[in-house]
């Protein structure tokens, strides 16, 4: 197994408590850097990592902190976004229940790098057990004076309050996410203003992912350059991927950034392989909404390199060779899977998570899943997958949050890479007997 | 104050303007269409998408264009912003893309309904619609129900514009009417059929670009084209009493607040003024009410009727010259 940092201790006894987190080596980063750093030497260190946001987008977080606006006189907040609902993403709901320590620690820091005084961790509705396990860190935290007024006779106060959301998927976006923090309806903002000027309460805020701000303490405790030596290039640091699908051994990994994808599938230390021996189809590798791709083309980039899991690889080959490490949801796919089956899943998921604010998410997401549904029911014609096609080319980049683009590109890349499916299940309607059976088993009604 | 460019036209305008507004203050051809941005409403706008504009160039200072299109009602311009609207060919092709997802819901049922002449989305739809719709389903559909006495909810027409709901929240206290559910079944609704009452809640009425919300006390009494409108005002304590008046004869068959060439009310008015004064007596009439815009209403009272005739007897000779390269 490769350097791990966040999951080092996962299966030291009663790490989820307070006592065996501190043997470890818990809370000394809070520590160094309240008794000894400026909150402008933290961001400086957090800035050299070299850190990218592990929620999905890989912004820089160093940037993005030094982006906030630091007005006299108004509150600033740092929000932990723990609403986790991407399809084939559960690494932040690990890393919470088993070690919430290295969250609530990671917060402190962070927060005292950005100059909060107050810190919210919102988190998903459905993942109330994890709630339950925060309140009782953050419990013993206060007790160890980690939190509250004057921590370690440093001066600095934190509040830190986990706030558990509705479920619904548009609440993992960090407009939505504040808004419905505030109390009000979950619906993205218009952008601008960004949440680095106006966020919570129209306070400069920071919006930042479980695994992101976990990882802070180990760059203050090993310095950023250190952690910056971790990596490939410009992705550098540890990442938990969430493999799951048609594997042998599914589960939360924690890699170092640039192991090649094909390591990463067929090696014991990892996915250990391909269930029941069969072959590899297909790989979406980072959560439901990045673009799907076929096996041979995960394996090696377009000039014909082995692609490694790294926020660049990946990418490599833009839109129509290559994907995103996003997330890092890695769902594998073996030879029977029906890609347009699955593509109706996804989409269902989209159409039903629209938030209906802005018209072509909420008109959109529900057409093309019912020209999905003809396909499952066997009428579909050719002119559909182009119908499909010109959809999702009209609803990306048109909405005001990312949701529509995460409704598109699974259309977009099943139709570009498996064309031939699609047109198989027009051609061949017996295919899809096994999905009117699952009609009857699941009671769906097929939309008329 | 910041230079903007739309559509190759230069035109300075004061900070904070939106890209809308200053296509607003050139006016023509360069203007976006917008179905939920309304001036006189906070926040209001964003969300329908048809007002989308390509930035070539972000600003003097940072030439880069904006990776995607921008909704013109919300975004600031900058100095030395360079913008498309009708230029961009692509940026059309993707404003019909919206306009066509407003409609695959719409239940299109113009000749039943009530807006029907001063309704946006045909409009929006003449300008930049299909003739014919791809979509095959079935409709999104919803009962319809009173919202107070003097309001009719049609939600199936509705297109999710928020603006009666930013009414409710800027205009009347005691708000009682929002968003339900979410997605493509998300409904303009009051909380369990509760009475939107208050003297200010008509102005929904008005706001709405749609036949969604319509004015119970005029339903089903006249096409608006067979009516003339006409300014009048009235000592009214609540509002500022001037308002338009839709006769038919001389009787006063519906009132509203008088609105702009975008359609957008100049003030708001009462509901008194709105529902209760239907007698010619109850007003001062000042004169005919000029309807702006490409407006049904208008073409039928006051453009002047040559222009029609000079296009009709253009299209008689396209269409004989065609005849004669048929044969």
């Amino acid at each position: 197994m490769s350097r791990q940092l966040l999951l080092e201790h996962i299966n030291t006894p009663g790490i989820r408590g307070i006592k065996a987190f501190r043997e470890k080596g818990g809370y000394s980063a809070l520590e160094k850097a309240l008794k000894t750093m400026k909150p402008d030497e933290v961001t400086e260190e957090v800035k050299k990592s070299g850190l990218r946001g592990r929620g999905g987008a890989g912004f820089p977080t160093g940037m993005k902190w030094s982006f906030l606006a630091k007005p006299d006189g108004v509150p600033r907040y740092l929000v932990c976004n723990a609403d986790e609902s991407e399809p084939g993403t559960f690494k932040d709901r690990y890393l919470m229940s088993h070690i919430p320590h290295s969250l609530v620690e990671g917060m402190i820091v962070s927060s005292y790098a950005l100059g909060a005084n107050t810190a919210y961790i919102y988190i998903r509705g459905e993942m109330l057990y994890v709630y339950h396990i925060l309140e009782e860190a953050i419990a013993e935290a206060y007790e160890a004076g980690f939190l509250g007024k004057n921590i370690l006779g440093t001066g600095y106060s934190l509040d830190l309050y986990v706030h558990p959301g509705g479920g619904a998927y548009i609440c993992g976006e960090e407009t939505a996410l504040l808004e419905s923090l505030e109390g009000k309806r979950g619906n993205p903002r218009i952008k601008p203003p960004f949440p680095a000027v106006k966020g919570l309460w129209q306070s400069p805020t920071v919006v930042n992912n479980v695994e992101t701000i976990a990882a802070v303490p180990h760059i203050i405790n090993m310095s950023g350059d250190e952690y910056a030596k971790i990596g490939i290039g410009k992705s550098t640091g540890t990442k938990l991927i969430s493999a799951c699908g048609h594997i042998n051994k599914p589960g939360v990994y924690e890699i170092e950034l640039g192991v090649p994808v094909e390591e990463f599938i067929y090696s014991d230390k990892y996915c250990g392989g391909i269930r029941n021996g069969k072959k590899l189809k297909a790989v979406v590798a980072g959560g439901s909404s990045v673009p799907i791709l076929p096996g041979e083309m995960i394996l090696k980039t377009p000039t014909g390199e082995p692609r490694l899991m790294s926020y660049e690889s990946l990418s490599e080959g833009g839109f129509a060779g290559g994907t995103m490490l996003g997330s890092g949801g890695f769902i594998v796919m073996d030879e029977d899977t029906s890609i347009v089956k699955n593509l109706w899943n996804f989409t269902r998921f989209y159409h039903h998570e629209s938030c209906g604010q802005c018209s072509p998410c909420r008109e959109g997401t529900g057409w093309m899943e019912k020209i999905l549904h003809k396909f499952m029911d066997g009428h579909a014609t050719l002119k559909d997958i182009d119908l499909l096609w010109d959809i999702q080319s009209k609803i990306e980049g048109k909405t005001i949050c990312p949701l529509g683009d995460a409704a598109a590109w699974p259309v977009a890349s099943a139709i570009r890479h498996f064309r031939s499916e699609f047109e198989d299940y027009v051609r061949n309607p017996e295919k899809i007997k096994d999905i009117k059976h699952y009609y009857r088993l699941n009671n769906l009604q097929p939309v008329s | 104050m910041p230079k903007v460019t739309i559509d190759n036209i230069e035109i300075e305008v004061p900070d904070g303007t939106t890209i809308l507004q200053a296509a607003r203050m050139i006016g023509g051809d360069v203007v976006p269409p917008a179905m939920c941005y309304y001036s006189k409403l906070e926040t209001s706008g964003g969300y329908c998408r048809t007002c989308i504009v390509k930035v070539t160039q972000g600003s003097a200072k940072d030439p880069r264009p904006m990776p995607k299109p921008v909704a013109s009602c919300r975004t600031p311009v900058m100095d030395g912003m360079v913008v498309q609207n009708r230029t961009a060919p692509d940026l059309l092709e993707a404003r019909n893309g919206v306009v066509e997802f407003l409609l695959i819901n719409h239940p299109l049922d113009c000749p039943i309904c009530d807006q029907a002449g001063e309704c946006h989305l045909q409009d929006l739809s003449y300008e930049n619609g299909l003739a014919k719709s791809r979509y095959e389903f079935k409709r999104r559909e919803f009962d319809k129900i009173d919202i107070g006495d003097k309001i009719k909810l049609h939600m199936t027409r509705c297109i999710l514009c928020y603006r009666c709901v930013k009414v409710a929240n800027q205009l009347c206290d005691g708000r009682v009417h929002g968003v339900l559910n979410r997605g493509d079944v998300s409904e303009i609704s009051t909380y369990i059929q509760n009475s939107v009452d208050n003297d200010f809640s008509g102005n929904m009425i008005d706001v709405c670009p749609v036949g969604a919300l319509t004015d119970k006390t005029f339903r089903f009494k006249s096409r608006v084209w067979f009516t003339k409108p006409m300014d009048a005002h009235r000592d009214c304590k609540k509002c500022d009493g001037k308002v338009a008046l839709w006769m038919s004869n001389n009787e006063v068959l519906r009132v509203t607040g008088r609105k702009d060439t975008y359609g957008e009310l100049e003030s708001w008015i009462c509901n008194e003024c709105r529902f209760d004064k239907k007698e010619v007596s109850d007003w001062k009439i000042e004169g005919p009410r000029k309807i702006d815009r490409h407006s049904v209403i208008s073409q039928n009272h006051y453009e002047s009727l040559r222009q029609l005739k000079i296009d009709v007897s253009k299209q008689k000779n396209i269409a004989e010259k065609a005849h004669q390269d048929n044969k």
